[in-house]
């Protein structure tokens, strides 16, 4: 440590700190080194370096020598502000400092950690401390805004995370809203027959679930909708919810489904969505039995009624409580809510995008949820494994790896694809007796009795080739290879390329962002990782939170993951919008802006500016005036006003300009 | 000089992308040219242009802007007003002698760590082609030019009042 005396008398006396961080930062950089320097600068009073400034002793000593060295202003450079910004100004505070005398030097994530020479990352790091005290000087005394949260959640998005959120989030007496865009909750699980690894029924495990979410006094349930438009921040959102029609009154409907029987077409012939194409259904449908809400909904695009206006609408007649409205118009709601959790799941990749695979090519070629709806046993085959031409197949191939683990489309591991392959693999053995083949890279089964299971598959006598498929085609060489599909692969353990002719194809279709994930994320104004899931405030400490607060995300839209996992991330999700909730409050960072009056000249350059429309102007006196509840602290109008007399609190231009001089005197 | 030259350059970002940004490539411990001092904002449109023409007036052989790409603003619409006032900036700077890229504007998201490495490794490389701007030492230039213009006006003027007198 040294302490020296402020050379100048007039100036705040500083209290300089540089963390090792372990060999993080003093790896890299010289602590004492800088420490002798800072020492040496104008106004520092006590300089020190220490192990871990962040923990309990580094903070504690700080706190004191505030006291004892009447420290008037904190600087301590260590990691990023991002990370530990807060804890030093509960150091500060501690100490009886306001915590916005402080200024933190970022030396870890933007120093050591991303530069080899020693000697040139020393120099930044004085560089920087340099700046921070030159600045440091600056800082005005502030206090966190506090306003209260509104108690109310909304959850995005009705699959296992938004169900399980909601769920948990209505237990604890908070009014949630969990809006769904299909008719159904339930998402992807649905689908499903069975899980891996246990093999029990999906739908045993998630009907009871959604009919909980249904019949939850304090869940309100919008299926058929969509979030329009979300305002506002942390506690005080106003989302915009859009309802769409379902031509059928949800009140009213008790899903008996007589109308689907009443229907003029006599037959289902169009593309049943949920069943993957695989069956059809009339123009007035229901998903699928367990469907929550169990409530019907005509199609505008195949209903002759809506389409033409000229049916015998069979379907109304026959229903007692008139709960059709062919008139129904998409309404829009407006909903306030303190929190949101977004679980928007994922998308599967679409398999016509690897062309060697022959998907839509060859009609014996089925993407992995397809196959869910034949294995399932309420799917459109009642679970009998058939092929689209009405034979059983005997020899069925799985390839891993579609869409994933692949420079061409995905790069990521999908993380499910193996176990769920090799559920399938199981069910259609078990359903057709037919012999499976999995064609995989690696077999990937972290998880709690994964491994336990692939033994099982070993031990049922299905065949594992590891290797990529190269090409699926049907040329046959020999008479029993006529009518096949013949998979092409290299087996990398035999050390050959094989021909295996199968009956079935399953490709094991990787996990994507939603096709819309873009706009969703600008919507909620949070985040997408390069690969479009959304992302999270912190890989390891905050993988729920986002860059905004109070929106938290759940489940595979933040990355692809198994039911088990989101089902956690969705319980760790509520935990974090619950603890937002029953604080009660919420502090907001005081970097909101406010005009110095006295200088303002009103040239109304400002204005316009302001995305948030917190600048007015006051006609009386000619001044603009900042409304510092609806600011939300970009500097966008400080940056701009011709007189500078626009502040912005904690990024003033004596603070910046400061800063610019500091990092450069040498 | 016999040191070889090392670029100063002064790196304006924006708190929500390419601070994070950098923050990732430290984590993701990217290796790049430490010849850059990264400055804090909350939003790029907080940089008034007149931090780039302090930092090059102070010194700087470089100042780079980092903001979210456009329609990704965490404050929705700043880095577009951005865009503007930095366009406006650039044509001033060259007017001043400082182009070919000492001033740079890139768009770097939260999720784009090894942008910041290729962005700052390769300003660092073009800066230190281009030599040192030292503005500080041509301000002290051009003031002694100015004083001995001055100099060299006034002892004519007292010459041509030597003359009148006469």
């Amino acid at each position: 440590m040294t302490e020296n005396k402020p050379k100048q008398e007039n100036l705040p006396r500083v209290g300089f700190y540089i963390c090792h961080c372990g060999t993080n930062i003093a790896g890299v950089i010289d602590p004492a080194e800088v420490q002798k320097y800072a020492a040496g600068l104008p106004g520092v009073a006590v300089s020190r370096d220490y192990k871990y400034m962040c923990s309990d002793p580094g903070q504690e000593m700080i706190a004191e020598d505030i006291r004892k060295h009447k420290l008037e202003r904190l600087v301590v450079a260590a990691c990023s502000p991002l990370l530990h910004e807060e804890t030093f100004r509960k150091a500060a505070a501690k100490g009886g400092l306001n915590p916005f005398y402080f200024q933190m030097v970022n030396i870890r994530e933007h120093a050591s950690w991303v530069h080899t020479d020693k000697k040139a990352a020393t120099e930044k790091a004085k560089d920087l401390v340099r700046a921070a005290i030159t600045r440091v000087r600056y800082h005005q005394a502030l206090d966190k805004k506090r306003v209260p949260v509104d108690p109310n959640v909304l959850v995005v998005g009705g699959g296992i995370a938004g169900i399980h959120a909601a769920l948990t989030l209505a237990n604890a007496g908070k009014k949630v809203t969990l809006v769904e865009r299909e008719a159904t909750i339930g998402g992807h699980m649905a689908l499903f027959d069975k899980t891996f690894p246990t093999l029990d029924c999906a739908a045993c495990i998630l009907t009871p679930k959604m009919s909980a979410v249904k019949a939850h006094p304090n869940i309100t349930l919008w299926t058929y909708s969509e979030v329009e438009k979300v305002e506002g921040y942390v506690g005080n959102y106003k989302v915009m919810v859009k309802r769409k029609p379902r031509y059928v009154i949800e009140d009213l409907c008790v899903g008996c489904m007589e109308c689907i029987d009443a229907c003029v077409f006599k037959e289902p012939k169009f593309h049943d969505k949920f069943n993957q194409g695989l069956g059809k259904r009339k123009p007035v449908y229901i998903d699928f039995p367990q469907a929550t809400p169990k409530v019907v909904l005509v199609d505008p695009e195949t209903c002759i009624q809506l389409k033409t206006g000229k049916c015998k609408k069979t379907c109304a007649d026959v229903c007692d409580r008139k709960a059709f409205d062919f008139e129904q118009k998409a309404e829009m709601k407006e909903i306030q809510v303190g929190a949101i959790v977004l679980a928007t799941g994922f998308k599967a990749h679409d398999a016509k995008r690897d062309p060697q695979y022959g998907y839509g090519k060859y009609p014996g070629v089925y993407t992995a949820l397809e196959i869910e709806r034949l294995v399932n046993a309420s799917g459109p085959t009642s679970g009998e494994v058939v092929l689209r031409d009405g034979r059983h197949p005997k020899e069925v191939g799985i390839v891993h790896c579609v869409g994933s683990r692949d420079a061409k489309t995905n790069k990521w591991c999908s993380r499910v694809c193996c176990m769920y392959s090799l559920k399938l693999a199981h069910l259609i053995k078990e359903h057709s007796g037919a012999e499976v083949y999995n064609f995989y890279i690696d077999m990937r089964a972290p998880g709690k009795a994964y491994e336990e299971f692939y033994d099982k598959l070993l031990s049922e006598g299905v065949h594992f080739i590891r290797g990529r498929v190269a090409e699926v085609n049907d040329w046959a060489m020999t008479p029993e290879e006529e009518g096949r599909l013949i998979v092409r692969v290299e087996d990398t353990l035999a050390g050959f390329v094989r021909r295996i002719p199968v009956d079935m194809l399953v490709l094991s279709t990787g996990l994507e962002p939603q096709a819309d994930a873009q706009e969703v994320r600008r919507r909620f104004n949070i985040g997408c990782g390069t690969e479009g899931f959304f992302q999270e405030r912190h890989p390891k400490l905050a993988p729920v939170n986002t860059f905004t607060d109070g929106i938290y995300i759940a489940g595979a839209c933040q990355a692809p993951r198994d039911i088990p996992d989101t089902v956690a991330q969705a319980g760790a999700a509520a935990a974090e919008a619950l603890a937002l909730i029953d604080a009660g409050f919420v502090e907001l960072e005081p970097n909101t802006s406010h005009v110095i009056e006295e200088e303002c000249c009103g040239c109304k350059s400002c204005l316009p500016l302001c995305p948030y429309s917190a600048i007015t102007f006051e006609e009386v006196k000619k001044k603009a005036v900042i409304n510092e509840v609806l600011c939300k602290g970009c500097g966008v109008c400080a940056a701009a006003c011709p007189s500078g007399s626009i502040r912005q609190n904690l990024f003033e231009d004596d603070e910046i300009f400061s800063e610019i001089q500091g990092v450069l005197a040498k | 000089m016999t040191e070889k030259f090392e670029p100063k350059i002064v790196a304006f970002f924006c708190n929500w992308c390419t601070y994070t940004a950098a923050d990732l490539a430290g984590v993701s411990r990217l290796k790049y040219a430490p010849n850059v001092r990264v400055i804090r904002v909350m939003c790029s449109g907080r940089v008034d242009p007149q931090f780039v023409l302090e930092a090059f007036a102070r010194g700087a052989d470089g100042v780079l802007l980092g903001g979210c790409h456009p329609g990704d603003c965490h404050y929705a619409e700043g880095n577009y007003k951005t865009l503007r006032r930095m366009r406006m900036l650039e044509r001033m700077l060259k007017d001043m002698g400082i182009y070919d890229g000492r001033f740079r504007l890139e768009w770097i998201s939260g999720a784009e760590g090894d942008k910041v490495r290729t962005v700052i490794n390769d300003m660092t490389e073009k800066v230190r082609k281009l030599g040192p701007l030292d503005l500080p030492g041509k301000f002290k230039e051009w003031d002694k030019e100015i004083e001995e213009l001055e100099a060299q006006v006034s002892k004519s003027a007292a010459k041509e009042e030597t003359v009148h007198a006469r």
